[in-house]
């Protein structure tokens, strides 16, 4: 039994229990438009969603009104979908806390732009359909506030008319975003599974 | 033939069915444990979604209620009663209800992850089942939901670090001052997606609550997952406690328990080997708001302390409390101070009773809250107040971790936690050696 082996990657994504804040319908399939919001290195999961809500918070609308909250209180007030989080070194290290990505998601974040990530935050981003790109070179070149766009395909992220390539991601990444993460991946999967079964 | 091969390589292989897997392959795992806790109610929501009556297998399951437990408010009390629902839907024969103890200690004690196998968890920490030389990673609530509905999950096999320990520790420095050197040493990221592997003569000088300290706090370096190689003290512990709670004889738990036991190839490919000298660590502590911004105790010694705090899966055992039992004894905590005690479990807060501890830490001053991870994450049981210094014996400080941003956190050995309570500002716990 291999459940999270797909056949074929499923063109049409929705995200799961995400409000349509944005025009997007996929990380993967369209252009990412926004301004960025730069921060440093090792951005821990504790800043982008304090634990004291961890039990308490269900909605993700209610968890973008905290995101960030002890690193940037601004930010959750002023944030449009669209934007881009590019950062240093490790960002999200810290806890497992899928709230630290689903807030982001939820307050218009569509990817983040990063030197390295947390482990288990890359995978949580992932798994929310919350395109998670390393590339040190776009970090560098960006400025708070500047705008930036993303092609997803194309592997391009354009800041100032200055074109930067990143690497494609690993064709499971690749396939649990198209599917709109984890979730409906795991959907289509057992759908597939009963589908041969009988 | 030789295989060069490490722990992890090993590990994953065994996980995923296969003979032998590369370093960067990619490989679906079946997990022997899946641990959640709190978050279980959050998981069981996800899970939902797909449909299904069951989980597939729910003797693979452990949940443990302890990140807000006994609950603080009506939320975290509903959250508590569905997991109790999920328990009771799903026949989960390993749930562990409040007040037994924090998830990583409570699954030692009770042998549910022996050497050689995979626990996977919802939380950060699950690289703490290295110190019996099991792979524990942590994994997100999505991916905890997906493996109750498939039973497997993705993982990449990570490349590994060597880490050889030599010498011995000196008198008064602990495994917490190793491990926050070794994380200062290394940095934030210094083991991102690595499977950090220990070895050398040094580790069989520290006792098994010890060793608990480094694996569980790689967890800080960015590591997958961390290892010890297990010894027959290790083998000894985990099968006293896997025929008590079996039944089965312990000769036979024995043979079951060494049985699985990995150990990484003499030749294994590691990126990186580095070598400490236990003989030249000194007394650490990490400093506001990084736990890679690590000092020698004299650079900090001084600084007044509003609340000490010792517990959580890093440092709540019964030789944490033991040592600051002993320094505490006939004196008394500082006025303007607390010292709030936690026990990692309930058999740790029943060991210490009956050992005197608690009463002599009673009779110190010092507070205790009931078995479970306390305010390590700022839910509630000792949440500092704005601009109050806390010193305490967990794995993070960072800014906001506790509940309150405007606090600072510094973290450091249950030894200095209490020595510090007691002079009411950071000190070592025998001033003339250290400070």
């Amino acid at each position: 039994m291999q459940p999270l082996r797909l056949p074929a990657i499923l063109p049409h994504p929705i995200l799961n229990g995400m409000p349509k804040k944005s025009s997007s319908t996929s990380p993967t399939h369209q252009t990412i438009s926004g301004r960025i919001w730069k921060y440093g290195d090792d951005i821990n999961t504790d800043v982008i969603f304090p634990g004291k809500y961890t039990y308490t918070l269900r909605e993700p609308e209610e968890m973008a009104a905290h995101a960030l909250e002890d690193l940037d209180p601004g930010f959750a007030s002023a944030v449009q979908p669209g934007d881009v989080i590019v950062a240093g070194r490790n960002f999200g290290n810290g806890s497992s806390r899928e709230q630290a990505v689903t807030c982001l998601r939820a307050a218009g974040i569509e990817a983040i732009v990063a030197v390295s990530f947390g482990r288990i935050y890359y995978r949580n981003a992932i798994n929310n359909g919350l395109l998670a790109i390393v590339c040190p070179q776009a970090v560098e070149s960006a400025e708070q506030g500047q705008s930036i766009q993303i092609d997803p395909h194309a592997h391009i992220i354009i800041i100032s008319d200055q074109e930067i390539e990143f690497p494609a991601l690993s064709q499971t990444a690749q396939k649990i975003l198209s599917a709109g993460g984890l979730i409906p991946y795991v959907k289509q999967s057992l759908k597939s599974t009963a589908g041969s079964t009988g | 033939m030789t295989t060069n091969e490490t722990f992890a390589q090993k590990a994953l292989a065994r996980s995923a069915g296969l003979r032998h897997v590369q370093t960067g392959q990619v490989v679906d795992v079946r997990p022997d444990r899946i641990l959640s806790h709190d978050n279980t109610a959050a998981i069981a929501r996800i899970f939902a979604e797909f449909g299904l009556e069951r989980v597939v297998d729910p003797d693979r399951l452990a949940i443990t209620l302890d990140h807000a437990a006994p609950p603080p408010t009506p939320l975290h009390a509903q959250n508590h009663a569905e997991v109790r629902a999920f328990v009771k839907t799903n026949g989960v024969r390993h749930f562990f209800e409040v007040g037994r103890g924090i998830c990583h200690q409570v699954l030692s004690e009770e042998a549910l992850v022996l050497p050689g196998q995979l626990i996977l968890g919802a939380d950060s920490h699950s690289t703490h089942f290295g110190w019996l030389g099991a792979f524990g990673a942590g994994i997100g609530r999505s991916e905890v939901a997906a493996l109750w509905a498939t039973g497997e999950l993705w993982l990449r096999v990570p490349e590994s670090i060597r880490i050889v320990l030599e010498g011995r520790l000196s008198e008064g420095v602990t495994s917490k001052d190793l491990t926050l050197h070794l994380v200062g040493s290394l940095g934030a990221a210094g083991g991102l997606y690595k499977s950090v592997e220990f070895t050398g003569p040094g580790l069989e000088t520290l006792s098994l609550e010890s060793r608990m300290v480094l694996p569980n706090m790689m967890a800080e370096i960015g590591a997958k997952n961390a290892y010890l190689p297990p010894d027959n003290a290790v083998f000894d512990w985990i099968a006293n406690r896997l025929s008590a709670r079996t039944g089965v004889p312990l000769a036979t738990c024995r043979e079951e328990v060494e049985s699985g036991t990995i150990y990484p190839d003499h030749d294994a490919q590691y990126t990186n080997e580095i070598t400490f000298d236990l003989s030249t660590i000194e007394v650490q502590v990490a400093c506001p708001h990084k736990v890679d911004n690590v000092q020698p105790i004299s650079a900090v010694a001084g600084i007044r302390v509003d609340q000490a705090f010792i517990g959580t899966c890093t440092n709540g055992r019964l030789e944490d409390i033991a040592a600051a039992a002993e320094i505490v004894k006939e004196k008394h905590v500082a006025t303007g101070t607390r010292l709030l005690i936690i026990p990692a479990s309930s058999a740790v807060l029943l060991d210490a009773t009956e050992l005197g501890y608690v009463t002599t830490l009673l009779k110190a001053g010092a507070v205790f809250g009931p078995p479970g991870c306390g305010p390590c994450m700022g839910n509630h049981l000792g949440v500092p107040a704005p601009g109050e210094v806390c010193i305490s014996s967990a794995n993070r400080n960072f800014k906001g971790r506790m509940g309150e941003p405007e606090a600072e956190i510094y973290l450091a050995s249950p030894a200095v936690v209490a020595a510090s309570a007691i002079a009411g500002h950071i000190t070592a716990p025998n001033p003339k050696r250290h400070a």
